[in-house]
């Protein structure tokens, strides 16, 4: 796996940049590469600041990487519900460039609070792709260690998890852990039509009058299952964050140059004590809600193909080949890279034992419950009196 | 010193101040808890000696403050939460069912959400509407919550420190009509050598009839008992404190002697504890019944205007009345 930090610290030879372009276009939409490839120095956003990103060579084929990987291991998963070994899956195709580059935009000590399609977040936090796949498989719900990873279990109720990403902020001011660069901060990640729940709006008014630390970073990929934007607001999205006296910016999402350099800054600004900012990552689901859905039914296919025109890893290829960064060689590593990581998940997945049926048992409450205990045990005698049979 | 005579809220008041002295990470939230030291005055003083970042005057918004506190909770924290009036948990009641309650099931017990959420229940205030429900049914069908109540001021003081200092999410039930009745409290018992928090008790006994009671129908069912005794009838008393996990141990015991059972409570019986209660003591005890588990509550009403509030309520004539007929049966 490609684990390095693409951003931030520099190391080896930095890209001059070797394309410029004036920040002209839709001023509501940063953007540092085009859907051609061709690389915008710098953008001011409509909030004032300069957004740039300084990457080495070496970073820039890390981001491609991490965004060929991240769609590959994807669309395995999709296999993998197709052939009936995973009960259902929420895809991120389309969505690569807002999770890696918002992904690798988080440091060390950030913690992420995920939906239940941030597989290419968590496979930039380091996180073996494996770990969600039990949730959507059926043999567990998530169960590993939120502060293990700094990555929260998948939430499954829509924008529930922007409230638990917010009292974790407070709790980092509690702690007195920003002012610095080593401050902590968090991001929660949403989709546009969680921004009509009440927790999501909660979230925005606890964060906004607690300062807390945070990004909430919301990926705009134009559907609620079936619901367009028009049913979720009459307003750009990041244009909400005023009405609750917090900075809110809207980054093309299939840039990851920009996603990344939208993101890194709003966390930096929450660790250091500005309290919290709404990001609005403009982007497209380009597969269905999850594998139960089937979405010709509701959108047509010439906007599909408007969107595969944007797509954000042909983009970056298209960059690094213009300005020599990587070669085909390179290209066919990572591909190489995929398929083999994405073959050895197939394998484990195969692999996943069912459960034993009294561990649904097992978990319910930290200190027990004597009553449980007794119908676990009335269960346990039940199942051994089917005679010659393990379970 | 030990033992002082305090209400059933500074009870709860003192035992608050305990857990925010010893433990750094116990933290109250809540509407009006800080300056106004809650619509009850149950954490009066609290804000102004542990400061506005243990004692936090939330948003108006319920969902938030238990949602919230789970990302507290993630971080270390072990809040307490406020819910003004039972008929405003509903807002999160989302958070309490599907987030409180399913962390540690879905971690596989990596994560724990050592949370107290704190619900002045019940009526008889006469009050407006949503001020005087009893919606612990909701909570104990929900697996992964427990849900206690207390019905004097020495358990209020008890429980709610051990309430605190479990890891389980602990719904905690308060009765409200009680919060200005006096009992001894001894203040100087340590907690670990404390009476079991999840743990039934009898509270009288008798030798006619099993009275099964929490929060605020305790006292009732103790006036019954008292009114009865001097019609000859000795009637036992229960105080269950624990409605999830149930603690029955005392209750199969006891109705096995008297061969009668009478659950009381204020919320509406359809589907009720007192259903789940009827059920158990009969699996349990059915060759020792005399008659059917009956049961004493509110209607299956809406809670209704204040005026009438006393028709609806269980009181000591309904007891005694489900006492006649479980003899008349």
């Amino acid at each position: 796996m490609a684990k390095g930090d693409p951003g931030g610290t520099t190391r080896g030879r930095r890209a001059a940049p070797r394309s410029r372009k004036s920040a002209t276009g839709n001023p509501e939409l940063v953007q540092l590469l085009t859907p051609e490839g061709e690389r915008i120095d710098s953008v001011t956003g409509p909030d004032g600041i300069e957004y740039r990103v300084d990457f080495t060579d070496e970073e820039y084929r890390g981001l491609y990487r991490d965004l060929v990987l991240v769609r590959k291991l994807d669309a395995e998963a999709t296999a993998l519900q197709r052939q009936g070994e995973l009960g259902i899956w929420a895809s991120l195709l389309g969505q690569e460039a807002a999770q890696v580059g918002s992904g690798r935009a988080l440091r060390t000590q950030d913690m992420a609070f995920p939906t239940y399609r941030e597989h290419g977040v968590l496979y930039c936090r380091g996180i073996d792709p494996i770990m969600p796949l039990g949730l959507f498989r059926g043999v567990d719900q998530g169960g590993w260690d939120p502060n293990e990873f700094k990555f929260n279990m998948y939430t499954i109720v829509i924008g529930a998890q922007t409230l638990h990403a917010t009292g974790y902020a407070m709790g980092i001011n509690m702690d007195g852990k920003t002012g610095t660069d080593d401050g902590e901060a968090v991001i929660a990640y949403f989709g546009d039509g969680a921004t009509s729940q009440g927790d999501v709006n909660e979230a925005f008014v606890w964060a906004g009058v607690f300062n807390a630390p945070m990004v909430f970073f919301c990926q705009n990929n134009q559907y609620a299952i079936s619901e367009p934007l028009e049913r979720q607001t009459r307003i750009p999205l990041y244009q909400r964050a005023a009405g609750f006296g917090f900075p809110g910016i809207r980054v093309d999402g299939n840039d990851v140059l920009a996603t990344y350099a939208v993101t890194r800054t709003a966390l930096d600004n929450a660790r250091h004590g500005q309290g919290p900012s709404l990001i609005e990552a403009y982007t497209y689901r380009m597969g269905a809600h999850t594998t139960s859905d089937d979405p010709t039914r509701y959108r047509i296919a010439s906007e599909v193909e408007a969107w595969q025109a944007k797509d954000p890893i042909s983009r970056v290829k298209a960059f690094l080949e213009k300005q020599q960064i990587a070669d085909a060689a390179f290209f066919a590593e990572v591909d190489e890279q995929a398929r083999r990581e994405s073959v050895h998940l197939r394998e484990r997945v195969l692999a996943m034992p069912n459960p034993e049926p009294v561990t649904m048992f097992d978990h319910v409450y930290p200190n027990g419950s004597p009553l449980l205990d007794e119908q676990r045990a009335q269960f346990s005698k039940y199942m051994e009196s089917f005679e010659g049979s393990a379970h | 010193m030990a033992t002082e005579t305090l209400t059933l809220g500074k009870a709860l008041n003192t035992g608050l101040r305990r857990a925010l002295e010893n433990d750094p990470k116990v933290i109250i939230m809540g509407e009006d808890v800080g300056k106004l030291g809650g619509v009850f005055r149950i954490t009066d003083g609290l804000q102004k000696d542990f400061g506005d970042q243990r004692v936090i005057d939330t948003p108006l918004a319920e969902s938030g403050i238990i949602g919230t506190a789970v990302g507290l909770a993630i971080r270390g924290y072990r809040p307490i939460c406020e819910i003004q009036f039972d008929g405003f948990v509903y807002p999160a009641y989302d958070q309490i069912v599907s987030q409180v309650a399913k962390m540690h099931y879905r971690s596989r017990g990596k994560l724990s959400i050592p949370m107290v959420i704190r619900i002045p229940f019940g009526g008889g205030i006469g009050a407006v509407e949503h001020h005087s429900e009893s919606p612990e049914a909701y909570f104990a069908h929900t697996a992964g919550l427990k849900v206690v109540s207390c019905a004097n001021p020495q358990d209020a003081y008890v429980m709610i420190q051990q309430a605190i200092a479990s890891d389980d999410p602990i719904v905690f039930l308060e009765p409200k009509r009680r919060y200005w009745e006096k009992g001894p409290v001894d203040l100087d018992a340590p907690l670990a050598d404390a009476y079991p928090l999840h743990s039934a008790r009898v509270v009288r006994p008798g030798t006619d009839v099993t009275l099964l009671a929490y929060g605020p129908m305790v006292r009732t069912c103790l006036d019954a008992a008292t009114a009865a005794a001097e019609d000859g009838r000795e009637l036992e008393v229960i105080d269950l404190r624990t409605l999830s996990p149930l603690d029955l141990s005392a209750a199969y015991e006891s109705v096995k002697r008297t061969g009668r059972a009478v659950v009381v409570h204020e919320a509406p019986s359809n589907i009720g504890i007192g259903a789940e209660l009827a059920a158990r003591i009969t699996e349990e005890c059915f060759y020792s019944l005399e008659s059917p588990v009956l049961r004493v509550t509110g209607f299956d009403t809406p809670y209704p205007a204040a005026r009438v509030e006393e028709e609806y309520l269980p009181d000591l004539d309904r007891v005694l009345d489900a006492v006649d007929r479980s003899f008349g049966w």
